[in-house]
C-alpha cells in the first residue's frame, strides 16, 4: 500500500501519465473559458455603466437649449396701467397674456377662427406672461414703447424645433398638428425662431410648465440640508472616532458601540427617514419639508460613515508620533488635538467628503419627511420648505409631460456633476496630502 | 430670525471671554509665563466653556419645551366650545393658528376665535422669544464673570478643560447609540398602535393588503386590509431577481480582478465599477422606469410574452446592477486576503489556475463570500428608489418576474408621502413595516458582519 503511493508519487507510470495528458487539452479549454467569463462579466458590469450613463446624457443634452421665439411687443399703457401709478401691485396684476396674444395676432393675421387662436397662443411658454412683468418690473420706461423680444417658445414648439417630433407621422398621432407646424415653419423661415443656452434652467424654481422649470431651488435646498449634515455629523463623527480610537478603554461598552455603528452603517436609509418623521416632525415638531431637518436626517445617516473613515485614517498615524508628544510632556489630550488629529486630518476629510456625497444623492429618507412637495420659491432658510435634487429628478420622472424626461435627464447630469466635483476633490485630498508612514 | 441673533451674540461673546481668559492668565504670570500651571489658551478655553456650555444646554432645553407650552398656554384661553374637541381636531386647529400668525392664510376667511388665537399666538411668541434672549444673555455674562475669577497663576484650567472635552467626546460617541434606540423606541411605540388596530397573525399571515380602500372614517381598519404576505413575497421576488444578476457578475468580476486581471487594467476597471455604487439610486429609479421597463415590454411583445411595464424583472435587473460593486469590492477582498501558500500549493499538484480558483480559494474564502451577498441581500430589501420609481402599487400574490408586484419599502413610501393623519392604521402601517424591514436587515447585517470579522481573523 505504502509502496504503490511513493511509486506513484515520485515516478508516475507511463498510464498515469497519458491519463493526465489526455485530460489536459479539456482542462485548458475549461481555463480559457473560465478566464473568458471573468472578463465577460467585468464587462458586463462596465457596458451597464456606459449605457446607462450614455442614455441620460443623449436623453437630457438637449434639455440645456431653449427654443425661445421673437415677438414684436407692444408694452400697451393701456392694457398695464391704464392709471399712471406704476406702483408694484398694477405693474402685478396687470395681464401681459393680453399683450402676447395681440402681437401674436398681428403676426398671423389670417389665423380667424378662436379655436385655432387658442392654439396658436399656445406657441410661446404659458408662463412667458411673468417674463414680461419681470422685464417691465426692472424697467418701467418700457411702457407705451414697443420692443422685439425672445420668448421662450412652449415645450411642444421645443421638442419640434429639437426634431424631437416625427412631423411624416399622421397627423392623429402627434403632439402638434399640421397648423401649429405650419406656423412654427412660418416663424422659422422669418428668422424668428432661435435656440440659446437654456439659462432659465439654472435660474429658476421648480414649475408645472417644462420650459419654466429650473433646478436653482433644488440645488439651493440641496447645498441648505448638506450644510446642516456637514455642521452636525462632521464634528460629532470625528469626536466619536477620536473617543473610540484614542480613549476609550476595552469594555463591553466600547464592544457594544463599535457593533451598534457597524449595523447603523447597514440599516436601510428610508428606516431613517421613519425616524426622522416619528421624532423630530411628529415628536418635537419642526417644519415639514425644511432642509433643517432634512439635514439632520442625513447627518444620522452619514454618522457612521464618517466615524469608519475617521478611525482609519486616526489608527493609521503611527504610535511613534504619540509616544514622541508624550515623551516631551504633552497630556493625552493635547497628542490627539496637537498632533494626531491634524495628521489624520486628510483622511477624515475625505471619508468626510464622500459621506456627503452620499447624503447629496440620498432622497428615500427625505420622501419621509416631506421634501417632496411642489415648491416654486427658491429657499432662502433652512426652515423654509424645500426641496433636494434627488428628489427634484424623482418628482419630474413622474410627471406625465414628456417634456420632462430631458429635464429629468438634465437634472441627473447636473447631481452627477456635483458627486464627481466631491469624489474628484475627495481623491485629489488623498493623493495630495495622505502621508504614507 | 432671533435664534439667528442669540448664536451670533453668543458667539461673539465666547470669543470675547477666551480672549480675555487668555490675557488675564499672561496679565497674572507677571511676565513669567512658567509661573502659569496652564498654558494662556486653557485659561482662555475655562472662561469660554463657562460662557457656552450653560447657555447652549438652555437654549436646547427652550426649543424642545418651547413648542409645547406656548401650544398649551393658547389653547386654554380659546373659548370651550373649540377647546372640547379630540386631539386630532385641536393639533388641527393649532395648525391654523400657527400659519395665520406666520402670515401664510389670509384672516379674512378664517373663525374669528381662531385670529384672536394667532393673535395671542405670536404675542406669547414674541415674549418667549425675549426670555430667553435675556435669559441667554445673562447666563452668558454671569457665566463669563465667574470663569475670570478663577484666573490664576496656580489654577489648573487644562486638567478642567480637558475633562470637559472628554466628556464631550463620549457624548459625541453615543449618539451612535441614541441613534439605534430613537430608531427602534420609535418604530416599536408606532407599531403597537398599528397591532391595537390590526392583529399580528393578520398583518404577517394575512394575503390580502388593500390599505387604500378604508376612505371614511367609521371603516378604518375594519375593511381596508393589512395582509402583508404579498407584500413580502413582492420584496423577495426582485431581491431574488437582483441577486441571479449581481451574485455572478460580481462573483466573477471579483475573480477576475484579483486573480487574472492584469494590475494595469485592475487599476482602471476597479474604480469604474465603484462608479455605480456611487450613482445616486434615484438614477437607477429612473433609468429604469424610462427606459429598461419599456425595452422589457417591448422585446417581450415580441416574443409574445406580455410584460407588465412595472414589471419585477426590470426592477430587480436594475438593482442587481446597482448591487455588483458591494459583492464585487466585498468579495475581491476577500479573495485576496487568501494566503499565498494555499495558491501555491494547489499549483504544485498541477491543477491550473481555474481549478486553483473553483476548488481552493473560493471554498477558503466561502464564508468572506456568503457575508457579502448576504449584506447585498439587506442592501436589495431596503433600496427604496428603484422600486419606488419602477416597480407597481398593488400588492400582487405572484412568482412571476413579468407582473408587476409591489415592496416593502414602496408601501412605506405610498403610505407616508402625501397628507396624513396619524392615527389611521393606513400611516401606523407603514412604521410596523419599517420595523420588520429594520429587522431583517439587522439580521442579516448582524450575521453577515459576524461571519466576515470571524473569516478576516482566520487568515490574520
Amino acid at each position: 500500500m505504502n509502496d504503490t503511493i511513493m511509486d506513484s508519487g515520485l515516478r508516475p507510470s507511463r498510464e498515469t501519465a497519458n491519463i493526465v495528458r489526455r485530460g489536459l487539452k479539456k482542462r485548458y479549454a475549461a481555463e480559457q473559458r473560465f478566464k473568458l467569463y471573468g472578463l465577460l462579466a467585468v464587462c458586463a458590469a462596465l457596458a451597464f455603466l456606459v449605457i446607462m450613463l450614455g442614455n441620460i446624457i443623449y436623453k437630457g443634452h438637449t434639455a440645456f437649449i431653449q427654443t425661445e421665439v421673437k415677438l414684436e411687443i407692444y408694452f400697451d399703457e393701456d392694457v398695464i396701467d391704464p392709471t399712471g401709478k406704476r406702483d408694484e401691485q398694477t405693474l402685478r396684476g396687470a395681464d401681459y397674456g393680453r399683450l402676447i396674444k395681440t402681437s401674436l395676432r398681428k403676426q398671423f393675421p389670417n389665423v380667424q377662427k378662436r379655436r385655432d387662436k387658442r392654439k396658436l397662443y399656445r406657441i410661446v411658454s404659458a408662463g412667458s406672461p411673468f417674463e414680461l412683468y419681470r422685464m417691465v418690473q426692472k424697467d418701467p420706461s418700457l411702457i407705451g414703447k414697443t420692443q422685439a423680444i425672445w420668448i421662450s417658445a412652449a415645450a411642444n414648439i421645443d421638442i419640434l424645433n429639437k426634431g424631437g417630433i416625427d412631423t411624416t407621422r399622421p397627423e392623429t398621432e402627434r403632439r402638434v398638428n399640421n397648423k401649429e407646424i405650419s406656423w412654427y415653419e412660418n416663424l422659422r423661415e422669418a428668422g424668428l425662431i432661435r435656440a440659446d443656452f437654456n439659462t432659465r434652467f439654472f435660474t429658476a424654481g421648480d414649475s408645472r410648465d417644462p420650459e419654466q422649470a429650473g433646478v436653482l431651488g433644488a440645488v439651493i435646498g440641496s447645498l441648505l440640508t448638506l450644510a446642516i449634515t456637514l455642521l452636525l455629523s462632521f464634528p460629532f463623527g470625528v469626536m466619536a472616532a477620536i473617543y473610540l480610537e484614542e480613549f476609550a478603554p476595552q469594555n463591553r461598552w466600547t464592544d457594544i458601540i463599535e457593533v451598534n455603528i457597524n449595523n447603523l452603517a447597514a440599516v436601510p436609509s428610508i428606516v431613517f427617514g421613519l425616524l426622522g418623521l416619528a421624532v423630530f416632525l411628529n415628536f418635537f415638531g419642526l417644519p415639514r419639508s425644511a432642509p433643517l431637518v432634512g439635514g439632520m436626517v442625513l447627518a444620522l445617516m452619514t454618522l457612521p460613515t464618517i466615524i469608519i473613515a475617521s478611525r482609519a485614517a486616526l489608527k493609521s498615524v503611527p504610535p511613534s508620533i504619540r509616544e514622541a508628544a508624550l515623551g516631551v510632556g504633552a497630556s493625552r489630550m493635547q497628542v490627539v488635538t496637537d498632533h494626531v488629529a491634524p495628521l489624520a486630518m486628510p483622511g477624515i476629510l475625505t471619508g468626510t467628503i464622500i459621506g456627503m456625497a452620499r447624503a447629496l444623492g440620498e432622497s428615500a429618507p427625505l420622501l419621509m419627511i416631506g421634501m417632496v412637495a411642489f415648491i416654486v420659491d427658491v429657499p432662502q432658510s433652512p426652515t423654509d420648505p424645500a426641496t433636494v435634487l434627488p428628489v427634484q429628478v424623482y418628482l419630474w420622472a413622474d410627471s406625465p409631460e414628456r417634456a420632462f424626461v430631458e429635464r429629468t435627464s438634465a437634472a441627473i447630469i447636473v447631481l452627477i456633476g456635483f458627486l464627481v466635483c466631491m469624489n474628484l476633490t475627495a481623491q485629489i485630498l488623498r493623493q495630495k496630502f495622505e502621508k504614507h508612514w | 430670525m432671533q435664534s439667528y441673533t442669540i448664536f451670533i451674540v453668543l458667539i461673539a461673546l465666547t470669543f470675547f471671554g477666551f480672549r480675555m481668559g487668555r490675557n488675564r492668565a499672561v496679565k497674572a504670570s507677571e511676565g513669567h509665563l512658567s509661573k502659569l500651571h496652564s498654558l494662556p489658551i486653557y485659561h482662555g478655553l475655562y472662561v469660554a466653556i463657562w460662557c457656552s456650555i450653560p447657555s447652549l444646554l438652555i437654549i436646547f432645553i427652550w426649543i424642545i419645551s418651547e413648542p409645547l407650552i406656548v401650544t398649551t398656554l393658547v389653547l386654554s384661553e380659546l373659548p370651550v366650545e373649540l377647546q372640547n374637541q379630540s386631539q386630532a381636531q385641536l393639533n388641527l386647529l393649532m395648525n391654523d393658528v400657527r400659519n395665520i400668525a406666520a402670515g401664510n392664510i389670509g384672516i379674512s376667511e378664517a373663525d374669528p376665535a381662531v385670529i384672536i388665537a394667532a393673535e395671542r399666538y405670536s404675542a406669547v411668541s414674541r415674549t418667549s422669544g425675549t426670555a430667553q434672549f435675556i435669559l441667554i444673555l445673562n447666563l452668558a455674562i454671569v457665566g463669563l464673570t465667574l470663569g475670570i475669577k478663577y484666573i490664576a497663576p496656580h489654577f489648573r484650567a487644562r486638567i478642567l478643560v480637558e475633562r470637559v472635552g472628554m466628556i464631550l467626546l463620549i457624548i459625541a460617541s453615543t449618539i451612535a447609540i441614541l441613534t439605534t434606540i430613537g430608531i427602534v423606541l420609535s418604530l416599536i411605540f408606532e407599531s403597537i398602535r398599528f397591532f391595537e388596530k390590526v392583529t399580528p397573525i393578520e398583518f404577517f399571515f394575512g394575503l390580502e393588503w388593500s390599505p387604500q380602500i378604508a376612505l371614511r372614517e367609521d371603516q378604518v381598519a375594519s375593511d381596508g386590509s393589512f395582509g402583508a404576505v404579498p407584500i413580502f413575497a413582492g420584496t423577495a421576488l426582485i431581491s431574488f431577481i437582483a441577486m441571479i444578476v449581481a451574485v455572478p457578475i460580481g462573483l466573477m468580476s471579483a475573480v477576475y480582478l484579483a486573480e487574472y486581471a492584469h494590475s494595469k487594467f485592475r487599476a482602471i476597471a476597479k474604480p469604474l465599477l465603484e462608479i455605480l455604487a456611487g450613482i445616486p439610486t434615484v438614477v437607477y429609479g429612473f433609468f429604469a422606469a424610462l427606459t429598461v421597463a419599456p425595452f422589457l415590454r417591448d422585446s417581450g411583445g415580441l416574443l409574445g410574452l406580455s410584460i407588465s411595464s412595472e414589471s419585477a424583472l426590470a426592477a430587480g435587473v436594475v438593482m442587481g446592477i446597482m448591487i455588483i460593486p458591494f459583492i464585487s469590492s466585498l468579495s475581491d477582498d476577500v479573495i485576496t486576503a487568501v494566503p499565498q501558500a494555499m495558491r501555491d500549493g494547489s499549483y504544485g499538484l498541477g491543477a491550473t489556475k481555474s481549478e486553483t480558483i473553483l476548488r481552493v480559494i473560493l471554498p477558503a474564502a466561502l464564508p468572506g463570500i456568503v457575508g457579502s451577498v448576504l449584506l447585498a441581500v439587506s442592501r436589495a430589501i431596503g433600496e427604496t428608489m428603484i422600486v419606488v420609481m419602477a416597480a407597481g402599487l398593488s400588492a400582487n400574490l405572484t412568482a412571476n418576474p413579468f407582473e408587476a408586484v409591489t415592496t416593502v419599502t414602496v408601501q412605506i413610501v405610498t403610505l407616508l408621502v402625501g397628507d396624513q393623519e396619524f392615527d389611521s392604521a393606513k400611516t401606523l402601517a407603514a412604521f410596523a413595516l419599517g420595523l420588520t424591514l429594520f429587522a431583517i436587515t439587522l439580521c442579516l447585517n448582524f450575521i453577515a458582519l459576524r461571519v466576515v470579522q470571524k473569516y478576516r481573523e482566520k487568515y490574520e
